[in-house]
């Protein structure tokens, strides 16, 4: 039994005994917390930079190395170190050789449950998505989690186009979700049966991203190329 | 927490003081109190992330932990918390616990964190482990609290993971993220869905039931 | 004279001595002709899923009661009708192991656990197929097309899908007329759906066949006429309106009353003697939900058809409708209420 059921003190006292009891028991929590934080936060942001590394590496296929860039203001791309702001990363892969594969861009979007974040690998060159990956996603199991790991729909993602229009600053063809086997054109998405909401949710959040992303990226390709090479070389 | 399950803990501690040994605080977790089975508490967790194995099995050791050192320091805070802010410092006690938990799964695996998501934090509020603290660990010694602790963690990992087994062998057709069946195996997606949840609680309880039952008439 | 169950309803209490089988046989002998129609156009794969729900129901039914030790109550034909209902309600390639299942399920989830016949809150059918929905949501939507040659010679290739296995697709399959609407923003035409010419679940194609039998029905009295009325007309009215707001965006009123298993649904399902309320107002209200629920439903919803769960909505609140409008008790004054 606790001793003040026992004792009744005055209230003056026994105020202040709350008080200590509720401040001691605080410090030491606080204590427990900071030291928890500060010997797992290191930790953590190493694993979160793999995942992002090992996401980059799947949507990229055949690099070895990648550099962050931000997009800084009139639209021209800097090399970074660490974290950049959100919403105004590119993630560059390149082959053994030095050479630029592609440029891996965050997006998202609403999907049938919740917001779908994605990551996809865009080749300026070839002016094509050349790989996809949900990085986030809260769909129906079974159903529209099939966004993830369908091979026949994420075969869409290996080659889907995204041409740039003469002007070079708007697409030629906004990519776009079609009905499961009528895939006509390369910058068309095939639905998955019975996931059809949660597959026009990645053909949106594809058109709006590549509309944004598709021109900035094709134009700046040289700077993603060299400044690359003098990172690798320091 | 209603007052039944109140009154239940605490004749169960008073009995099993005077009649058994300090191994049964540890054995009536398990079983006889089993905390999903037999004294339903805890629902949230149990129904939101058994969904598979390996999400049962770190919910329930997440909790157990939770419980475990929080049993811990309330017991041995025990002289020294005035009873007018027991509840707040218990609170404050397990959401310093909970918290701890949070970052060291996230340090373990970021995907397992993703996916227990907001139920990590929700420990909190598990009335499983607020009601220990204050039916048991308050008024009893380290050592009691800590077999207590253990007993029901235990109990609790060990029904978590009996409802995430049966969800994801029949829900996705594996144990552990191994496929269980052959390749064409049609997965029951509802088990995986909360509704399942339901489903499969009810028929652990059915079964847990008809065996007291059958235990009590021979 | 008080040794046999009262009987709890408004008046008038004195009836006539009809029993629960002879409804019951009633019922069947209505459903007869859907059942038949549905064997004629989907061949014997329809058949082979009406004989494994019905079969699944009435085993269920009657392993039960010997397991709680009471008297097998399969004779008094309701979980037959349970097992042939829900089978009418699953598409005609449905695997025959899915749809025992959901018999099981139908019986020991939606009438057993609640005790019995006369205890089930919710229509027992529906609740197995609610479940199989959920479960096998990719199954129950795999449509096989109407009157294909050789129906009568082979079964779909998913009907006979070794137990707990994926079904194999099949070559050929079909759009209800609801997903056309939803999906493709086609409209059929109202004489095929009257008519059954159409893909579907089993035994929702043939509406005017299902009419006939909720009139054979309605008037030899054995089943409540104000909640199929109630349902068809709200749904008609509502989907009416909305139609001449926006004759592009909403279907005509006659292709929402004729397609999907709104006819099954209305009258079939949701006039369950115990799941809907009983009073003559109560039914009223009662079918109101049920349209309103079905017209949301279809033209909001992400499915394109939400019978089924308007009238599991429905049955869950029938008792709180029943609360609501309690009749007056003659005699007392208008204001206070009699509890």
């Amino acid at each position: 039994m606790t001793e003040s059921k026992q004792a009744p003190i005055s209230a003056a006292g026994n105020s202040l005994k709350m008080l200590q009891a509720m401040v001691g028991i605080g410090i030491i929590c606080a204590l427990m917390i900071v030291l928890t934080f500060q010997g797992t936060a290191p930790i953590i942001k190493v694993k979160k930079a793999e995942a992002l590394e090992k996401a980059i590496f799947k949507v990229l296929p055949g690099i070895d190395k990648t550099q962050t860039f931000q997009l800084g203001p009139n639209d021209s791309f800097a090399a970074l170190e660490g974290e950049g702001q959100e919403g105004k990363v590119a993630y560059a892969g390149y082959s053994p050789n030095g050479e630029l594969v592609g440029v891996a861009v965050e997006a998202s979007g609403q999907g049938y449950a919740d917001i779908i974040r994605i990551l996809y690998g865009y080749d300026p060159e070839k002016q094509q998505v050349v790989g996809f990956y949900v990085l986030e996603s809260k769909e129906t199991p079974g159903l529209g989690d099939k966004i993830e790991k369908d091979a026949a729909f994420l075969a869409n993602f290996s080659g889907l186009e995204v041409s740039l229009a003469d002007d070079q600053s708007t697409l030629k063809n906004k990519p776009v979700t079609v009905k499961h086997g009528t895939k006509e054109n390369p910058w068309e998405i095939d639905a998955i049966t019975g996931a059809t909401i949660s597959s026009r949710a990645i053909g949106d959040i594809m058109g709006a991203s590549t509309e944004h992303w598709a021109p900035l990226i094709h134009k700046n390709k040289e700077a993603f190329g060299l400044k690359a090479n003098e990172n690798t070389q320091k | 927490m209603s007052n039944p399950i109140q009154d239940k803990g605490n004749t169960g501690f008073w009995g099993s003081l005077k009649d058994s040994p300090s191994t049964d605080e540890f054995i009536k977790g398990l079983w006889r109190d089993n905390p999903v089975f037999v004294q339903v508490l805890g629902m949230c967790p149990t129904l939101a992330v058994s969904n598979t194995a390996i999400n049962a099995l770190a919910m329930g050791l997440a909790t157990a932990f939770v419980l475990l050192m929080s049993n811990i320091l309330v017991s041995s805070l025990r002289n020294f918390i005035p009873k007018q802010v027991r509840i707040a410092s218990y609170i404050l006690i397990i959401a310093t616990f909970v918290t701890m938990t949070d970052y060291i799964i996230q340090a373990i695996s970021i995907d397992l964190h993703k996916a227990l998501g907001a139920f990590i934090s929700l420990i909190v509020v598990n009335c499983l482990i607020l009601s220990r603290a204050e039916a048991f660990a308050s008024k009893n010694t380290i050592g009691k609290s800590v077999l207590d602790a253990l007993g029901m963690g235990i109990g609790f990992t060990f029904a978590l993971f009996c409802l995430g087994a049966v969800r994801e062998l029949l829900g996705n057709g594996s144990l552990f993220g191994v496929p269980f069946f052959p390749d064409n195996f049609q997965e029951w997606i509802v088990m995986i869905l909360p509704a399942g949840g339901f489903f499969t609680l009810a028929i652990w309880l059915i079964i847990f039931n008809a065996t007291k039952a059958k235990k009590a008439t021979t | 004279m008080l040794n046999r169950t009262l009987n709890i309803s408004t008046s008038p209490h004195i009836v006539k001595g009809l029993g629960t089988d002879d409804i019951m046989q009633n019922v069947v002998w209505a459903l007869l002709p859907v059942a038949i129609f549905a064997v004629y156009s989907f061949g014997i794969s329809a058949l082979m899923v009406l004989v494994a729900t019905t079969a699944a129901c009435v085993l269920t039914e009657h392993f039960l009661c010997r397991f709680s030790k009471k008297e097998s109550t399969i004779s008094d034909w309701s979980a037959a009708i349970t097992g042939l209902l829900l089978g009418l309600t699953l598409p005609p390639n449905f695997p025959v192991w899915m749809a025992f299942v959901g018999g099981v399920i139908a019986i020991a989830l939606g009438k057993f656990i609640f005790g019995g016949l006369g205890y089930n809150v919710f229509n027992p059918a529906l609740v197995g197929r609610a479940v199989l929905q959920a479960a096998f949501p990719v199954a129950i939507t795999t449509w096989y097309p109407a009157f294909l040659e050789g129906r009568f010679s082979a079964v779909s290739s998913s009907t006979f899908t070794v137990p707990f296995m994926e079904p194999t697709v099949d070559a050929i399959t079909g759009a209800t007329p609801l997903s056309a609407f939803k999906f493709d923003q086609v409209i059929t035409p109202a004489s095929d759906l009257a008519l059954g010419l159409i893909t579907g679940s089993t035994g929702e194609t043939c509406a005017l066949l299902i009419l006939l039998g909720g009139i054979y029905l309605a008037a030899r009295k054995m089943m409540n006429w104000r909640i199929p009325v109630a349902i068809l007309a709200t749904v008609y009215v509502l989907s009416g309106i909305l139609h001449l707001i926006d004759t592009q965006a909403y279907p005509p009123p006659l292709f929402m009353l004729f397609s999907g298993g709104l006819m099954l649904g209305a009258v079939f399902m949701a006039t369950d003697m115990v799941a809907s309320p009983i009073t003559p107002l109560g039914v009223v209200i009662y079918g109101f939900i049920i349209g309103l629920l079905v017209v949301v439903i279809r033209i909001w919803g992400g499915l394109p058809e939400g019978v089924m769960y308007a009238i599991l909505l429905a049955n869950a609140i029938s008792p709180h409708i029943d609360n609501w409008i309690q009749p007056r008790v003659y005699g007392t004054s208008k204001t206070a209420k009699a509890s």
